[in-house]
C-alpha cells in the first residue's frame, strides 16, 4: 500500500473509528466547581516555567482566572498563603494505579494481559479498580491528574487512559473527559523476558522489532479494508434507489479491537507511550514510528535517554524518567542521577518525572527535586519554576492535554496545590489540595479527604 | 595524587630514608563543621574533629593542625557519622534480574524423596560477597558507609547469615559481632513452608528443639535441618540475633514468644503494624527496621501501613532503623530520603538521624562509639553539602576509617561522558 492511499483509507476510517471506539464508554466525571476562591501572596510556580513572589492566583467557576499580584477579591473565598509555595496539580504520565492496587494480591494483578505479546485490543481502564487506597495518598501527594498504563510484558500492551483524581464508585466518573487515550509499547527485556520463558515469540530484541511491525503492518491493511468498503458504501449510497439492490449493498470489515486501537495510533488520535530504557533501542522505537507514520509521545523509564537528548528534543519526544532507579536489570544498569536534567537541557528537550510507583506517586516533587538538585551540579541552570515542567506542564503535553491542565494560566482548569513551603524538598507536604477549584485535599482535615471502600472497618487499618 | 594512593613501597623508603613528614601520615583535621556527634554532645557548631589512624580522636574547638595533617574547611556544613544503607544485598546482587550475578539465596534441591527444599540455616552470603561491585560505589558516595548484607529472605523460612560490611573496598569488610539469621515469616509463605505461616511457626519450632543438644537420632527420624545447620542454628538459640521480616501485629507477637522462649535477640524488619504492638517491643527492647515510606498495604499484612509508623514507634521507645524495601540494592541510599519524610511525619530529625548511624551501629554491635563522631569513633564520616536527610542535599566527602573515599563511581564516569555542552563541571564533580 502506497503511504497516500494508507492516509486516504485512514481518513476514511476515522469517522467510523471515532464512531465506535472513542465515545465507548464515555467518560461521567463532573466537575463540581466551587465558590470563587482567591490564594493570597504566595509564590507561585506557575507551570509554565514562571516564578512569581507574593503573587495571588483567583479560581472562578473551576478554572484559573488570574495569577499576579494584589488580584481583587470580590466574592472569593480568601486563602492567607504567606510562606507557602502555590503549583499546578501533580501529573503523573505513568501510573498503575488500579490496575496493579494494594493489596498487590492474585485478585488485584490486572496489569498485563500476558497471554499473547501483542494485545492493542484491551484497554487498562476496563482495569482500574477506583478503590485502590493509592489514589488518595496519591492526591496527598498532590497528584491530581494520572495516566494508568498497561504493564511493560507486552511488545503492545494496550490502551491508557487518563483518570482525574477523585474519589469515585466507577472509573468513567474519574475519566478525563476528551483526553487522548494511550497506547502502551514496551521495548527490551520485559517482553522477550515473558514470552521467551514461555519458548514463544519475542524471545529477543529482534523478535521485539518483529512483533510490533507486523502488528503494524496488519493495521494498515485493516485500514486498507475499511478504505475499501468506506469507497463502495459511498459509490453504492450514491446510486438511485431504483438501481440499489440491498444483496449488493456493501458489508463493513469484521471489527478487530486489536487492529483498531493501531489504527487509531497512526491517525494521531491515541498518545504512543513506549517503555524503553536503551538509548539504542529509542532510536529503533524512532524508525519505527517513521515506517508506520505514528508519533511516540514519551519514551518511558529511559534510563540512558541522556545518551539521545538532542535526538528526543529534535523530534518533539518527550522522556518521562526516574530520578534515580538503576540498576534492577541489565537495560537500567547505565542509569544517571543527571538523566531528567540532561534531557531538559537539550534543545526542545521534553523532560518529565514518572512514577511508575504508587510510592513514587506520592513524591513527584522530591523526584524532581532529586533531578533539579543533580542537574544543577552538573553545570546547569535549572531553577524551580524550570524544574516544576517536569511534573505539570510537560507531563501535561505528552498526556495530549496541555490545553486545560499544567498550567496556572487564566482558562486553565483550577488543579492547584498550596504546598506548606517550597515543594523541592523532603519536608515539605501539600497543605491543600485543589481539583477544578474545588478542596479535594486538606492536610489539617484528613477526615474530610478521601478513603478508599476497602479500608472502612479494617481493624488493622484503623486511623 | 592524594598520600592514600602512594604505592606502598614508595612509602616504606621514603620511611627507610629517614624522611620527616611521615608520622602522623593519617592525620586529618575537619575544621569547622556542623558536626552531629550522636552523643551527648548533640550536635555542635563551627566544630573541628580529628582523626588519626583510622578513628577520631579529638572533637572540639579551634583545634589546630597537626605537621602534615590534612585539612579540610567545611565551612560550617554537616558532618554525620556514615550511614546505614539497610537490609541490602549489596556486594551479592549486582543485577537482580540477572541470575548469575545474584548471590544472595541458597533454595538447595533435597533430591527427589525429600521436602522440595531444604531450610539451611548455615547458609552463609558473606563468602560470595564481591568489593568491586557498582552498587557499592554508587551508594557509597551518597554516604552509606555501611549496610547489612542480608541474604534474600523472601519466600523461605531460613534464608540463613548475613553480617554489616563497611563498604571500606576491602574484601573482607564484615564485623563479626554483626552476625545474623535472617527468617521470613507471614503471608509470603510459599510450598516449602506448606503455604501457611503456622506450618512457617510448626517447622521453626521442630527446628529449634532438633539443634538443642543431646537428642541423638533414633531410626526412622526425619529431621529437618542438616547436622551443620544445627549446630549453626544451636548458635543463634544461644542469645544470637535473628531478624524476622514480618509485619502483622499478630506474627510479631508470636516471634517475641518464641525468641523468650528460645533466647534469640530478635529484630523485626518490615513492621508495617508494629506499632500496634509497639509497647511490647519498648519493653523487650526489640529493634524495628522499617521503611518509612511504606504507606500503602501491598499485603493484607501491611494493613494499617503509615507514614507515621517510624514517629510513633520512637515515641513509644522502640529503637528504630530504616530500609528501602523497594529497591534495597542499587539504591539502599533512599534510606536518607526515607529518613527525611519520617520527619515530615512527626520523627524528630535527630532520631531520624540515629537510626541512620547510632542505632544500627549499636544493633549490629560495631561498637559502642560506632555511629557516633566522639574520642574514639571509627572515622567513618560524611560531609554534606547541606542538611542531610534533605533531598537536594549530596555527600561532598565520605570518609571510611579515616580515609577519604573517592567520590566518583560508574555513574559519574557516564554523566561526564554525556554532560551536555553547557554545563560546566564543579571543581567537586572532578
Amino acid at each position: 500500500m502506497s503511504w497516500k492511499s494508507l492516509a486516504g483509507s485512514l481518513l476514511a476510517l476515522a469517522a467510523w473509528s471515532a464512531l465506535a471506539a472513542t465515545e465507548s464508554y464515555p467518560s461521567t466525571y463532573q466537575a463540581r466547581p466551587g465558590a470563587p476562591l482567591l490564594i493570597r501572596n504566595a509564590t507561585v510556580l506557575d507551570g509554565t516555567g514562571r516564578r512569581l513572589d507574593g503573587a495571588d492566583v483567583l479560581v472562578r467557576d473551576g478554572r484559573i482566572v488570574g495569577v499576579g499580584p494584589g488580584l481583587e477579591r470580590g466574592t472569593a473565598t480568601e486563602i492567607d498563603a504567606q510562606g507557602r509555595w502555590v503549583t499546578p496539580g501533580l501529573i503523573d504520565v505513568h501510573s498503575h494505579l488500579g490496575v496493579y492496587a494494594s493489596p498487590g494480591v492474585d485478585a488485584t494483578q490486572d496489569g498485563n494481559e500476558a497471554t499473547d505479546p501483542v494485545t492493542p485490543g484491551v484497554w487498562a481502564e476496563h482495569s482500574v479498580w477506583p478503590q485502590d487506597p493509592g489514589f488518595a495518598t496519591a492526591l496527598a501527594g498532590g497528584v491530581t491528574t494520572m495516566q494508568v498504563l498497561p504493564g511493560s510484558a507486552n511488545l503492545i500492551g494496550g490502551r491508557g487512559v487518563t483518570l482525574r483524581n477523585v474519589p469515585a464508585t466507577t472509573y468513567q466518573a474519574m475519566k478525563f473527559p476528551d483526553a487522548p487515550q494511550g497506547l502502551k509499547m514496551a521495548c527490551g527485556e520485559n517482553p522477550k523476558r515473558v514470552y521467551g520463558e514461555m519458548n514463544r515469540a519475542p524471545s529477543t530484541r529482534m523478535g521485539n522489532v518483529a512483533g510490533y511491525r507486523q502488528a503494524f503492518a496488519d493495521a494498515q491493511d485493516y485500514a486498507g479494508q475499511w478504505d475499501k468498503y468506506q469507497a463502495e458504501r459511498t459509490a453504492y449510497d450514491k446510486k438511485k434507489d431504483k438501481d440499489k439492490d440491498p444483496a449488493d449493498r456493501p458489508s463493513p470489515p469484521k471489527r478487530d479491537l486489536r487492529l483498531e486501537t493501531l489504527v487509531a495510533a497512526m491517525q494521531g488520535k491515541v498518545q504512543v507511550h513506549v517503555h524503553c530504557y536503551r538509548a539504542d533501542e529509542m532510536a529503533v522505537m524512532l524508525d519505527l514510528a517513521k515506517e508506520f507514520g505514528f508519533k511516540i509521545a514519551a519514551f518511558h523509564h529511559g534510563v540512558e535517554t541522556y545518551k539521545i537528548a538532542n535526538r528526543l528534543g529534535q523530534e518533539g519526544v518527550c522522556g518521562a524518567l526516574w530520578a534515580d532507579w538503576w540498576g534492577f536489570k541489565l537495560e537500567a544498569y547505565d542509569g544517571i542521577w543527571e538523566n531528567i536534567a540532561f534531557v531538559d537541557a537539550a534543545p526542545n528537550g521534553c523532560a518529565i518525572v514518572h512514577s511508575d510507583s504508587e510510592e513514587g506517586i506520592q513524591r513527584l516533587n522530591q523526584e524532581a527535586a532529586k533531578a533539579m538538585s543533580r542537574g544543577q551540579r552538573a553545570g546547569l541552570d535549572i531553577p524551580p519554576e524550570r524544574a516544576i515542567r517536569w511534573i505539570t506542564s510537560n507531563a501535561a503535553r505528552s498526556l495530549g492535554i496541555a490545553d486545560r491542565v499544567g498550567t496556572l494560566e487564566p482558562g486553565k482548569i483550577a488543579d492547584i496545590v498550596i504546598w506548606n513551603r517550597d515543594p523541592f524538598s523532603v519536608y515539605a507536604l501539600p497543605d491543600l489540595v485543589y481539583i477544578d477549584g474545588t478542596l479535594a485535599f486538606d492536610r489539617n482535615h484528613p477526615q474530610a479527604t478521601p478513603r478508599s471502600d476497602f479500608l472502612l472497618g479494617q481493624p488493622g487499618a484503623a486511623r | 595524587m592524594s598520600r592514600r594512593h602512594m604505592p606502598l613501597l614508595f612509602v616504606l623508603l621514603a620511611c627507610w630514608l629517614g624522611s620527616s613528614g611521615i608520622a602522623r601520615s593519617e592525620d586529618l583535621l575537619i575544621r569547622g563543621a556542623t558536626v552531629h556527634t550522636l552523643t551527648t554532645q548533640g550536635t555542635l557548631e563551627r566544630a573541628d574533629v580529628r582523626v588519626r589512624d583510622g578513628r577520631v580522636v579529638e572533637v572540639g574547638k579551634g583545634l589546630a593542625p597537626g605537621a602534615g595533617a590534612t585539612v579540610i574547611e567545611a565551612n560550617g556544613r554537616p558532618l554525620t557519622p556514615g550511614l546505614f544503607g539497610g537490609i541490602t544485598g549489596l556486594g551479592i546482587v549486582e543485577i537482580g534480574l540477572e541470575s548469575s550475578t545474584v548471590d544472595s539465596s541458597a533454595l538447595v534441591d533435597s533430591g527427589t524423596s525429600g521436602p522440595a527444599f531444604v531450610p539451611r540455616p548455615e547458609f552463609d552470603v558473606t563468602p560470595a560477597f564481591n568489593a568491586d561491585s557498582v552498587s557499592i560505589g554508587v551508594n557509597r558516595i551518597e554516604g552509606i558507609t555501611f549496610a547489612m548484607i542480608a541474604p534474600n529472605a523472601s519466600g523461605t523460612l531460613f534464608a540463613g547469615q548475613g553480617a554489616v560490611a563497611r563498604l571500606d573496598g576491602s574484601d573482607n569488610p564484615f564485623v563479626a559481632a554483626s552476625r545474623t539469621q535472617f527468617l521470613d515469616l507471614g503471608s509470603s509463605a510459599t510450598a516449602g513452608v506448606g503455604y501457611s505461616r503456622a506450618a512457617q511457626f510448626m517447622l521453626l519450632e521442630q527446628a529449634a528443639r532438633e539443634a538443642l543438644p543431646g537428642k541423638p537420632l533414633q531410626a526412622g527420624d526425619v529431621r529437618l535441618l542438616t547436622p551443620t545447620g544445627r549446630e549453626v542454628l544451636a548458635r543463634y538459640l544461644a542469645g544470637g540475633r535473628v531478624a524476622f521480616a514480618v509485619d502483622r501485629a499478630g506474627d510479631i507477637r508470636q516471634v517475641l514468644e518464641f525468641a523468650a522462649k528460645h533466647g534469640v535477640r530478635p529484630i523485626i524488619i518490615g513492621g508495617a503494624q508494629a506499632s500496634q504492638v509497639a509497647t511490647l517491643l519498648a519493653r523487650a527492647r526489640v529493634p524495628v527496621v522499617l521503611d518509612p515510606l511504606l504507606n500503602l498495604p501491598g499485603t493484607f499484612d501491611q494493613l494499617g501501613a503509615s507514614l507515621e509508623n517510624a514517629a510513633q514507634l520512637q515515641r513509644a521507645g522502640v529503637p528504630i532503623m530504616f530500609t528501602h524495601f523497594t529497591a534495597s540494592t542499587n539504591t539502599a541510599h533512599k534510606v536518607r530520603q526515607g529518613a527525611g519524610v519520617a520527619v515530615a511525619h512527626g520523627l524528630p530529625w535527630d532520631a531520624a538521624l540515629a537510626a541512620l548511624t547510632s542505632t544500627p551501629a549499636d544493633v549490629f554491635g560495631l561498637g559502642p562509639e560506632a555511629g557516633r563522631i566522639g574520642p574514639g569513633s571509627p572515622a567513618d564520616l560524611v560531609l554534606w553539602s547541606a542538611d542531610p536527610l534533605e533531598v537536594t542535599s549530596v555527600a561532598e566527602q565520605v570518609w571510611i576509617g579515616g580515609r577519604a573515599q573517592s567520590m566518583r563511581s560508574r555513574q559519574t564516569e557516564l554523566r561526564d561522558r554525556y554532560r551536555p555542552a553547557g554545563a560546566a563541571a564543579r571543581p567537586q564533580d572532578r
